[in-house]
């Protein structure tokens, strides 16, 4: 029995590896506030939004459409979701809390625990069961309908109950028959038990109706050692089977574990959706494409993390960047070309973990890797370290970039000066694209963005941060030439005033 | 051809085939070391005894260096080791059947002695009918087994062995288990409970879990229930159970004397050939020496201290090897030079070559002609103890005299800076006086001293030095090379690193 929520036929792995550069990701795209919003203090949600959105990038396209479809199913009955979430946490809370004795070193007391926890277990998924029988007609998604059939094929009522006969039966009323061989010295081994011939019959009368003989000793009251002896011997015969009732139980858990956490993504996709539409933020579902097209074309893209910590609803952006695989980004400073750079990076990691993007529309070809080198504040006073440490992490990027990979670069190679920066920048552009991979540089290097212009590369796009006459930002980012200065003077201004 | 033992080809002979205490000379040659580490994983075979006893006969020594030489080869080695694997595990097994007190459980486990014994026997023909052997004492052992593993006497006890096997493994029971009472009785083919509760929960598996299989405690013996268990088992199949009765009271000696003792003796080879094999890892040679009980013209090249190796490959640092040789009438190496050179390694080289020689075991380097001595001697100063001056002046001349005293022409003696507790004009004397002793005796000698004067001290003496690098006088090389005995070449080095020589001044001070 499998939940397969996450994809049509394998387990989402909450143990998997996230992506080498996670640290970076999630400190320059400030990834925190998303997982945030999605867990809503909750750790195993934040745990869950944490690595589905990280390892989204190895999502195919029919992965990230099967989620899609589940996630609409989703928003429509959030309600039925949160019950069945729940189910799925009672089970895994009330093992916690109780059932200790599956620990035990006796088999015995494994055995006695298992079957309360199998008991325990056989109710919630009786609960889960009924919940398939009533709603299942209010899902449309192929992830939903399998899940709920799977449910009525494999939890039927004959199920339920040969399954409480076996409980019954293992606590053995009659006495336990196991049978033997003979080992290396004459060592009673390969102990098995076994289960009597007629069920009518009790053993004890089928024992006495036997031709051949049967042989009867009994230990005297006063032997203790006898009576540890004894319940050795049982303990071997039931070893197996209390293994395998424990590892029923450890499974029927992990299919609990395995439900809660697939759901759990969509738990979080709902606290999501529940904070924007209170904000009265748009969110739509993406198109996303092969990753050896070139698309990137939305409307009202905005930086969900910045609405989010703002609480309230922020300017977005277009850009139709069809067919294009270099961005450079100049412009004002505070213009926003940050929050616009974190935006493509957010929506890319939203899209390819199968979520809605926030935007009123979005298409974009899915990418292999999302790599971002960002200028870091540390060691400002030593330029020339600064600079090794940024090309250090370049250098790192190298060795794990792949083509049809994302670049973002936020004011990489500034901490020399420009000339030598540009070229720096220059020489590694170059080899990004020969290398089929996409780049989206914000940069103050005049030198490189206006290099770059004057080759009139068609696969090139410029993007400005846009400015009033009057110098004040509107945080829109278009389309339009690199220009010389990047308005440090408005922002001298603005802090020291403009009078003086 | 007739076997007797593989360490020993005349079993006639008077020689003393074990000696349970080690030589004296072992701990100056550092030779307790050496025979401590070869031995040390083969305690049970007790092994020390042989390598105590130095052999006398150069027919011996031949017989077991070609025993050495078929068994480096691998594979036949892999099978003796495999034949040894199998006897030790039927020796425990039948000291546990010893030390049981039921008794169908103690005929169980002598059951499985005799089971095993029987497979270890099988497969040593089979092997050795495979292995080319050369020697003499290999192919007259294989002879003997090959003849032994078709004697009634074992085809029988392997038919018998294998009939109560097959019957015993035909026993199946069942238990009812309930409050204090149990049932025995034959099993009927009732279900696998397990497997059925299993098939009822496969529905829900999920990849791995965690094993709760309790590793309930194996083999510890058997309590006073499983015997009554066994023996109630014991009358559901009564004939299977007299058959076993009878087998071992009539077979309570199984093994063959000539065969157990061959187990044991062969693990001196390899014993010694494991030993080996951490030398030659690391680089080091090993070679089988000429050796004569008459001709005193030794050599040795790139030999080594063994003891000395092992610590050092033990500790990843290199090697280093010497050379040495007597010819004509030199009889006695004089060793000088700077301390920590290598000096005394190299005394202790040339005793333990000698006396593995005599053992007849490949020996430390890449080529060696030895002498086969009657007696081996050594006098190694332990310590200065200025506390008693005149009594260990002494005491180290009354160990002289006596050495002197029982040594023949064909001795050997390791002399170690001895009368460096007295004055030098003493040292001289008594040392020039032993000197005129043993070139009387014509006694092959290696002497360590810082006595310039005794390597030139006649024809028979030989002079060599340890060394160190010129431009580093700190730096030893560990070479002790012949040359003449110069006492001033190490202060010459060290001046010459300080530009303090003749020269240097004379340059420095523009003379």
């Amino acid at each position: 029995m499998k939940a397969f929520l996450m994809y049509r036929d394998q387990d989402f792995d909450l143990q998997q590896k996230l992506p080498w550069n996670e640290q970076a990701l999630i400190q320059d795209l400030e990834l925190n506030v998303l997982f945030d919003a999605m867990a809503l203090g909750d750790k195993f949600l934040f745990e869950v939004a944490k690595k589905a959105v990280l390892c989204g990038l190895s999502n195919d396209l029919d992965t990230i459409f099967y989620r899609q479809h589940i996630l609409k199913d989703c928003l429509k009955n959030p309600s039925i979701i949160r019950d069945i979430y729940h189910i799925a946490v009672e089970a895994i809370e009330n093992k916690k809390k109780h059932y200790y004795g599956i620990f035990s070193s006796y088999p015995s007391s494994i055995l006695s625990s298992s079957i309360e926890m199998l008991q325990m277990f056989m109710g919630l998924l009786k609960k889960l069961k009924s919940i398939a029988d009533e709603q299942a007609d209010k899902f449309e998604s192929e992830g939903f309908t399998a899940f709920f059939a799977m449910l009525k094929r494999e939890l039927h009522d004959e199920y339920f109950a040969s399954v409480q006969d076996h409980l019954r039966e293992l606590k053995f009323r009659h006495g336990v028959l196991i049978s033997a061989e003979l080992g290396k010295g004459n060592e009673g081994t390969h102990y098995i038990l076994r289960k009597p011939h007629n069920k009518k019959q009790s053993w004890m009368q089928r024992i006495f109706a036997q031709k051949s003989p049967v042989y009867t000793f009994y230990i005297a009251d006063r032997d203790e050692s006898g009576f540890r002896a004894l319940s050795e011997l049982k303990d071997r015969g039931i070893n197996l089977v209390a293994n395998a009732l424990a590892q029923s139980a450890d499974h029927i858990l992990s299919f609990f574990t395995m439900l809660r956490t697939e759901l759990a993504f969509y738990v979080g996709c709902l606290n999501l959706h529940g904070q924007l539409a209170r904000m009265g933020e748009p969110i739509s579902f993406p198109l996303p494409v092969a990753p050896d097209e070139r698309k990137h074309s939305f409307k009202g893209l905005y930086d969900v993390c910045l609405a989010l910590s703002m609480k309230q609803k922020i300017v977005g952006n277009d850009l139709d960047a069809d067919h294009k695989d270099l961005v450079i980004i100049t412009g004002a400073n505070r213009g926003g070309k940050s929050t616009f750079l974190r935006s493509l990076g957010l929506s890319q990691l939203m899209m390819q973990c199968g979520m809605f993007v926030p935007a009123e529309f979005f298409c974009a070809n899915i990418c292999k890797g999302l790599f971002t080198h960002y200028k870091r504040k540390e060691d400002v006073t030593m330029k020339s370290g600064k600079l090794d440490e940024e090309l250090g992490r370049m250098s790192e990027i190298i060795d794990h970039i792949t083509s049809n990979s994302m670049v973002l670069l936020n004011e990489s190679f500034a901490a020399t000066n420009e000339r030598e920066g540009s070229e720096i920048a220059r020489q590694i552009i170059c080899a990004l694209l020969e290398k089929q991979i996409k780049v989206f540089f914000v940069t103050h290097l005049y030198e490189l963005a206006h290099g770059f212009y004057t080759q009139k590369l068609e696969n090139a796009i410029f993007l400005r941060a846009e400015r009033q006459t009057d110098g004040r930002r509107t945080f829109k980012i278009t389309q339009g030439e690199p220009l010389q200065t990047s308005y440090g003077e408005d922002l001298y201004n603005k802090i020291f005033g403009t009078d003086c | 051809m007739t076997f007797h033992s593989i360490l020993f080809e005349k079993t006639e002979d008077s020689v003393k085939k074990e000696t349970p205490e080690a030589p004296v000379f072992f701990v100056d040659l550092n030779l307790d070391q050496v025979i401590e580490a070869i031995t040390a994983r083969k305690e049970e075979y007790n092994l020390k005894p042989f390598f105590y006893t130095s052999l006398k006969d150069i027919d011996t020594i031949k017989y077991r260096q070609e025993v050495m030489r078929d068994l480096e080869n691998e594979t036949l080695l892999e099978k003796i080791e495999s034949f040894a694997q199998k006897m030790r595990v039927m020796r425990r097994c039948l000291a546990l059947a010893d030390k049981l007190y039921y008794k169908y459980h103690k005929e169980g486990w002598f059951l499985e002695a005799v089971e095993i014994y029987c497979d270890a026997v099988n497969c040593l023909v089979h092997d050795l009918s495979l292995a080319d052997l050369k020697s003499f004492g290999l192919l007259a052992f294989r002879e003997y087994v090959m003849n032994y593993a078709k004697s009634d006497r074992f085809t029988l006890l392997q038919a018998e062995t294998k009939k109560l096997k097959a019957d015993l493994s035909t026993v199946k029971y069942c238990l009812l288990i309930k409050g204090n009472s149990v049932k025995v009785r034959k099993y009927e083919s009732e279900m696998d409970y397990s497997a059925e509760v299993e098939k009822t929960f496969e529905k829900f598996k999920q990849g791995a879990v965690k094993d709760y299989q309790v590793k309930l405690p194996m083999g510890s013996g058997m309590n006073h229930v499983e015997a009554q268990i066994l023996d109630l088992v014991a009358r559901l199949y009564p004939d299977i159970f007299l058959n076993l009765d009878d087998f071992c009271t009539k077979n309570s000696h199984f093994v063959d004397e000539t065969i157990a003792v061959f187990d044991r003796e062969i693990q001196f080879y390899i014993a010694y050939l494991e030993y080996v094999e951490t030398f030659k890892r690391a680089g080091l040679k090993f070679c089988y020496p000429q050796v004569s009980n008459t001709c005193k013209e030794v050599y040795s090249y790139e030999g080594f201290d063994l003891a000395l190796a092992y610590k050092l490959i033990n500790e990843n640092s290199s090697v280093v090897c010497n050379d040495f040789y007597l010819k004509d009438k030199e009889r006695i190496l004089v060793v000088t030079g700077p301390n920590q050179g290598g000096k005394t390694t190299f005394a202790r080289t040339f005793g333990q070559l000698h006396y593995l020689a005599s053992l007849g075991c490949p020996v430390p380097g890449r080529e060696a002609q030895l002498f086969l001595f009657d007696s081996l001697f050594t006098h190694f100063e332990k310590e200065e103890n200025i506390q008693n001056l005149r009594g260990k002046l002494e005491d180290d001349l009354i160990r002289i005299y006596h050495i002197l005293d029982q040594a023949t022409s064909n001795s050997i003696l390791i002399m170690n800076e001895i009368f460096t507790s007295t004055t030098l004009r003493d040292g001289v004397f008594l040392s020039k006086k032993i000197m005129e002793k043993i070139i009387q005796l014509d006694l092959l000698c290696v002497w360590v001293t810082f006595l310039d004067e005794l390597a030139s001290f006649s024809e028979k003496t030989v002079s060599m030095a340890s060394t160190v690098v010129p431009e580093n006088p700190a730096l030893r090389t560990y070479k002790i090379v012949r040359g003449p005995a110069d006492g001033l070449a190490y202060a010459i080095a060290i001046a010459e690193k300080y530009r303090l020589t003749y020269n240097r001044l004379k340059e420095r001070l523009k003379l």
